[in-house]
C-alpha cells in the first residue's frame, strides 16, 4: 500500500496567487500614480489660465492724470468660464491698498518681476485656487506697486478629477481581470508539464519501469533523471531477484528429481514395512518441494511476463478443453470427473502460457479438494466478460479466509495433510491482473469451492 | 412719556425699512400661510400672469411683487438678502455677481439648457432684445433707420427736429442701460459715435424704459435708443405712433434672469417658483400667451452669462467707462 503523501500548497495556486497579486498592487498603483499625475496636470491648466487672467489685467493698469487705471478686457474675465460655472473672485491692489474686486481674498506671495504665483485657499467658506501677480508702474511723478489676484473655485477641477478617476479605476480593473486570465492561462500552461508526467507514469503498468523518454522542460530534468535513475535500479534489483529465484528453484528442482528417482528405486528393494513407510514419506516431502520449487518458477515467470505480455488472439473453450485432457489421467487416478461446459468458441486475447498456467493452477486445487467419485464443473462463458469458472463438489473454501488465501504463501485451515505451496492461488491472480481481469474466490449454495477466472 | 417713546422707536423702525417701490403688489389672499417675496425689476403687468398661474395651483401661498430699478435692487437685495425669496432682473451682470458672491441658492432638478442658467442657480428665462424706437411722426417721408450706422446719418440729416427729443438710459442709474451700454461698446466702436452724436444733439437721460416709452408715444421724444423692445412691442395702444425696429448692425440681447435667495426661509416654495417660471417660458407655445417674452431655445445669445460680465462692474472700469459716457453725451 502506498502512503498517503503529504501535501503542502499548490504550485498552482502558489503561482497564481502571486502572479494575481501582483497585478492587484500592480493596478492599484497605477490607479494612483495616473491620478496624481492627472490632478497635476489638471491643476497646471487651471493655473495656467488664472495666470493668464492675472496678467491681461496686469497689463491693461496704466498710470493717467496720477491715477491708476486699469482697463482690462473682456477675455480676462470671460477665460475663466468652465463647463461646472466656477465662481470666480479677484482684487486688485495698489500698494497693499485694495484698489477694486473682493475684499479679503488671500494673499498669495507674488513674486516680483511679473511671474505669477499660485496656491489654494479658502475664500466664502469654498476652497478656491488664487494667481497673483505684481507690476511696477512708474508715471509721472509716481512710482506704485500693483497687485492683481484672481480666484476660482475648483468644482470643475473636482469635476474633471472625478471622471478621471473613475476612467482610471475602470481601465485598471479591466487590465486586472486580464492579468487574472493571463494568470489562470499562465499557470496552467506551467503546471502542464508535470500532469502530463504524472499522467503517464500513473498510466504505466504495475511493473512498467522504462525511463520517461518524452521531452521535458528544463527545470524538470532533474526530477525526471532522477526518476528515470530510481526506476532502472528498481528494474534491476527486481529483476536480479526474480532471476535468483528462477535460478535458485531450478537448481532445486533438478537435484530432487534426481533425489526422488533413487528413492523410487530404493522403496522397490526395501521390503521391511517401517522402512517402505520412510521411503514414501521421503518421496512426498521431495514431490512436495519440487512443487514448490515449480510454483516458485512459475510464479517467477509469471512476475517477468506480466509487463511483457506476448498477446495473441486465443479461443477460450480450446484452450480449456485442451487442459482437461492433460490434466484426465490424474483425474481418473482420483475417480473425480472433469465436466467442461462451453460454448462453440470464446475469443480473447491474451498470453496462451499464463492463461493455461492459471487455470490449471484452479483445477488442480479442486483436484486437491475435491472428494473421490466427485465432479468438477469447468464451465466457459462469455457474458457478462470472457470467464471461466471452476466448481467442485468439496469442502469449499474456510468462509473466514477467503479474502486472504489469494496471498503469497497462504494457506487455508483446511489444507492440512494436502500438498500445496500457497503460491497457486497468487499465480492465478496475477494473471487475471496481468489481463486486466479478476479472480473471485466463493463457495456455492449446494457447497463446494467455485473460482471465477474473468476478464 | 413711555408711550412717545415707543412711538418714536416704531416710526423710527418704519422710516428704517421704508423703501420706495416703483410699484408694490399682493397676488392672492392675505392671510395665506405661506407668502413668496419676489423682488423684481419688471413690470407688474408684465409678471402678473404668471404669478397668478403659479398661484393658480396654491391657494394657500400668496406673493409680494415688488418692483424697483435694477441697479437700486441689487443694493437693495445685496443689504438684506434673507427680506427676498425671488430676485428677478434683467441686469444680468449684477444678477451674476450676486449668483457669484454666494447669494443665491441651488435648485436642482431644471432641464434649462446650460447655457440659459449659471451653476443651477441663476436662472434664465426671457430674451429681449434692445431695440430703437422711434416716433412715426419724426420719421415722416424719410426712410427708417435699419441699423445704428443709418441712426447716426438720420440724427445728422436733421438735428433740428431731433435736438433735446432723443432719449436713452442714463447708464449711471439704470442697471440694464448700462449693461446696454457696455455690451454696445464692447461690439462695435459705432456705439460711441452714436453716442456723441446723442450727446450733441442733447439726448434726455432715462430711468427706465418704461418713462422712455411713455414719451415717446405722447411725442415728448422722437427717438429712444436702446429701449427694451418687448416693453415697447406691449404698447399695443400706441402702436400706430411708434416703431420698434432692432438693429440690423449687431444685436444686443439680454435675457432677464432670476434666483432664489440663499437666505431665504422658504426654499422649496422658492424652488418651486423658478421650476414654473422656467417650465414655463421655455414652452413657446405657452409662453406666447404671456406678456414677457419666452426664452429664445435656438441657442446662446449674444449676452452670454459667464464670468466676464462682471469686467464692467470692475469699479476701475465703471469709472472709466462713466468719464467716457459723460463726455460723449453731456456736452
Ligand atoms: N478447491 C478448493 N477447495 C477448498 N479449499 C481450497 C481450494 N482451493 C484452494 N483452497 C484453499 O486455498 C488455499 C490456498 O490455495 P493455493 O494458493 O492454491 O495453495 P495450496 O498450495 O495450499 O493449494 C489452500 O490452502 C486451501 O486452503
Amino acid at each position: 500500500m502506498t502512503e498517503a503523501v503529504r501535501v503542502s500548497g499548490s504550485l498552482r495556486n502558489r503561482l497564481a496567487t502571486t502572479l494575481i497579486g501582483g497585478a492587484a498592487v500592480l493596478a492599484i498603483l497605477l490607479f494612483f500614480v495616473v491620478r496624481s499625475y492627472a490632478a497635476q496636470i489638471a491643476q497646471q491648466g487651471q493655473d495656467s489660465i488664472l495666470g493668464a487672467s492675472v496678467t491681461s489685467i496686469l497689463d491693461a493698469a496704466s498710470v493717467r492724470d496720477g491715477r491708476i487705471e486699469v482697463d482690462f478686457p473682456y477675455a480676462s474675465f470671460s477665460m475663466l468660464g468652465t463647463d461646472s460655472d466656477d465662481r470666480i473672485f479677484y482684487a486688485i491692489y495698489q500698494d497693499d491698498q485694495l484698489l477694486s474686486g473682493y475684499d479679503g481674498l488671500p494673499a498669495v506671495d507674488p513674486n516680483v518681476g511679473g511671474d505669477s504665483s499660485y496656491r489654494t485657499a479658502e475664500f466664502q467658506g469654498t476652497p478656491v485656487r488664487l494667481a497673483a501677480a505684481t507690476r511696477m508702474l512708474i508715471g509721472a511723478d509716481l512710482r506704485t506697486q500693483l497687485t492683481v489676484s484672481v480666484a476660482q473655485t475648483q468644482d470643475s477641477l473636482s469635476g474633471t478629477l472625478n471622471r478621471i478617476s473613475r476612467n482610471v479605476a475602470i481601465f485598471g480593473t479591466g487590465f486586472f481581470l486580464l492579468v487574472v486570465l493571463l494568470a489562470f492561462w499562465a499557470t496552467s500552461a506551467a503546471i502542464g508539464p508535470l500532469a502530463r508526467l504524472t499522467t503517464s507514469v500513473a498510466r504505466r503498468g504495475p511493473q512498467d519501469l522504462r525511463p520517461v523518454v518524452s521531452p521535458v522542460p528544463s527545470e524538470m530534468v532533474p526530477l525526471v533523471t532522477s526518476l528515470n535513475s530510481l526506476m532502472a535500479r528498481l528494474d534491476q534489483s527486481l529483476g536480479r531477484s526474480e532471476d535468483f529465484i528462477a535460478e535458485a528453484a531450478h537448481r532445486v528442482r533438478t537435484p530432487l528429481a534426481t533425489v526422488r528417482s533413487h528413492a523410487e528405486a530404493t522403496l522397490q528393494r526395501v521390503d521391511r514395512e517401517e522402512n517402505r513407510q520412510a521411503m514414501r514419506a521421503m518421496i512426498r516431502a521431495i514431490d512436495e518441494s519440487s512443487r514448490a520449487a515449480g510454483q516458485l518458477l512459475d510464479h517467477a515467470m509469471i512476475t517477468f511476463r506480466a509487463d511483457h505480455l506476448d498477446r495473441q488472439d486465443l479461443d477460450l473453450v480450446d484452450l480449456v478443453q485442451d487442459l482437461a485432457v492433460r490434466l484426465g489421467p490424474i483425474a481418473d487416478m482420483r475417480d473425480v470427473d472433469l465436466q467442461v461446459d462451453a460454448p462453440v468458441a470464446v475469443p480473447i486475447t491474451g498470453d496462451a502460457i499464463l492463461l493455461q498456467n492459471a487455470i490449471r493452477n484452479i483445477v488442480d486445487n479442486a483436484l486437491k479438494y475435491a472428494p473421490r467419485e466427485s465432479v468438477i464443473h469447468i464451465d466457459v462463458t462469455t457474458s457478462p466478460s470472457p470467464r471461466v469458472t471452476v466448481r467442485d463438489e468439496g469442502p469449499g473454501f474456510p468462509e473466514t479466509e477467503i479474502a486472504g488465501l489469494s496471498d503469497r504463501f497462504a494457506r487455508g485451515s483446511n489444507a492440512d495433510g494436502i500438498i500445496g505451496s500457497g503460491l497457486g492461488l497468487t499465480i492465478a491472480q496475477d494473471v487475471a491482473a496481468a489481463h486486466g481481469g479478476a479472480l473471485t474466490l466463493g463457495n456455492h449454495p449446494k457447497g463446494g469451492a467455485c473460482v471465477i477466472f474473468s476478464f | 412719556m413711555r408711550y412717545i417713546f415707543v412711538l418714536i422707536a416704531a416710526l423710527w423702525a418704519q422710516m428704517a425699512i421704508a423703501q420706495d417701490w416703483e410699484d408694490q403688489r399682493l397676488f392672492g389672499d392675505a392671510q395665506a400661510v405661506q407668502t413668496l417675496r419676489i423682488l423684481s425689476n419688471t413690470d407688474t403687468r408684465f409678471f402678473a400672469p404668471i404669478i397668478d398661474s403659479f398661484l393658480a395651483a396654491r391657494p394657500d401661498v400668496a406673493v409680494t411683487y415688488l418692483v424697483t430699478g435694477s441697479a437700486d435692487l441689487y443694493d437693495v437685495f445685496r443689504a438684506d438678502p434673507a427680506d427676498f425669496d425671488i430676485v428677478i432682473s434683467s441686469a444680468m451682470d449684477l444678477q451674476f455677481k450676486l449668483a457669484n458672491d454666494g447669494f443665491a441658492l441651488a435648485v436642482e432638478g431644471t432641464d434649462h439648457p446650460t447655457w440659459a442658467q449659471w451653476r443651477h442657480s441663476l436662472f434664465a428665462f426671457s430674451t429681449e432684445p434692445a431695440a430703437i424706437a422711434v416716433n412715426r411722426a419724426a420719421f415722416d417721408r424719410v426712410p427708417l433707420p435699419a441699423s445704428r450706422q443709418e441712426l447716426i446719418q438720420a440724427l445728422r440729416a436733421r438735428p433740428e427736429v431731433f435736438r433735446g427729443r432723443i432719449g436713452t438710459y442714463d447708464v449711471r442709474q439704470s442697471g440694464l442701460g448700462y449693461l446696454f451700454a457696455t455690451q454696445d461698446a464692447r461690439a462695435s466702436e459705432t456705439y460711441w459715435r452714436l453716442t456723441e452724436v446723442m450727446g450733441a444733439l442733447d439726448a434726455q437721460l432715462y430711468c427706465c424704459s418704461g418713462a422712455m416709452i411713455d414719451d415717446l408715444v405722447s411725442g415728448k421724444i422722437a427717438v429712444a435708443y436702446n429701449v427694451l423692445g418687448s416693453y415697447a412691442s406691449a404698447r399695443t395702444d400706441a402702436a400706430a405712433q411708434i416703431e420698434v425696429i432692432l438693429p440690423s448692425d449687431f444685436p444686443t440681447t439680454m435675457m432677464r434672469s432670476a434666483f432664489v435667495s440663499r437666505d431665504t426661509d422658504q426654499p422649496d416654495l422658492g424652488r418651486a417658483f423658478i421650476h414654473h417660471l422656467t417650465d414655463l417660458q421655455s414652452d413657446p407655445v405657452r409662453a406666447a400667451t404671456f406678456p414677457l417674452p419666452a426664452l429664445d431655445q435656438s441657442g446662446q445669445p449674444a449676452i452670454t452669462l459667464d464670468p466676464a460680465l462682471m469686467t464692467y462692474l470692475d469699479r476701475l472700469k465703471r469709472r472709466t467707462f462713466l468719464q467716457e459716457w459723460e463726455s460723449a453725451i453731456i456736452q
